[in-house]
């Protein structure tokens, strides 16, 4: 899938991929997409919870050789 | 866009281990645009004591109470398994090892993320506690009353 940004927050743990997603979202435009990777795989199930908190558009998740890939669109500033 | 929501946590345990919940709890909900406030009482309150200098306080008992309870994020023990330090070391290391922030970062993170922090004011009377004994990063001195306030409207309240 393809991407506007990207956020690498392999080694990192649950808040801190979220947190910093959060983060990152602010310099995106809006409608464009963000493409976090990340080896925590609490991501899966974080990243589609934040997107509903915060209305932003969950695409979807890759994954391969041990990383996870989530896309989020960002709909609204 | 829609009024943010509220998450409470109370947070009444002094330990390393509740200590670092809380701040993952509540830097997740300031992430996902919550409005969070953590109240630090009684054992919580070491979270929140400054580092640095000496705690002052009046009366022979509550110089005692807070010469054996310092407190101040350097100082928080596991809750089990502290092993006279050596155990707090250890997990410690763990931490860094998953990259996972200090107690001191998690304070400067959830504040730039606009997690208030408040003090209990009875717990602070009860040890002879005030603003010089907190760091700087600490909201306001508030009561149950206040707290109960944000918890009643509140989607998130929590014990920790």
């Amino acid at each position: 899938m393809k991407a506007d940004q990207r956020l690498d927050c392999i080694g990192l743990y649950c808040p801190m991929p979220i947190v910093k997603t959060a983060e990152r979202i602010k310099q995106l435009k809006q409608g464009q997409v963000l493409e976090v990777v990340a080896d925590d795989i609490g991501i899966k199930g974080d990243m589609p919870a934040w997107c509903e908190a915060t209305g932003h558009e969950f695409l979807g998740l890759e994954e391969a050789a041990g990383e996870i890939r989530v896309y989020v669109k960002k709909t609204h500033d | 866009m829609a009024e943010k929501e509220k998450m409470s946590l109370v947070i009444y345990s002094g330990n390393l281990d509740s200590a670092l919940a809380g701040f993952m709890l509540a830097t997740t909900g300031a992430s996902m645009g919550m409005e969070v406030s953590m109240f630090f009482t009684f054992w919580g309150l070491n979270i929140i004591k400054k580092n640095e200098g000496g705690i002052k306080s009046k009366g022979l008992v509550r110089k005692m109470l807070n010469f054996m309870n310092r407190g101040g994020s350097k100082r928080l023990k596991m809750s089990r398994f502290n092993m006279l330090g050596m155990g707090t070391g250890m997990m410690k290391g763990l931490m860094k090892d998953i990259n996972m922030p200090s107690i001191d970062e998690f304070i400067t993170l959830a504040k730039s993320m606009g997690v208030k922090l408040y003090a209990c004011t009875t717990s602070c009377g009860m040890m002879g506690l005030d603003e010089s004994s907190f760091r700087s990063e600490v909201d306001d001195m508030v009561g149950a009353a206040f707290f109960l306030g944000e918890a009643r409207k509140s989607k998130v309240s929590l014990f920790i």
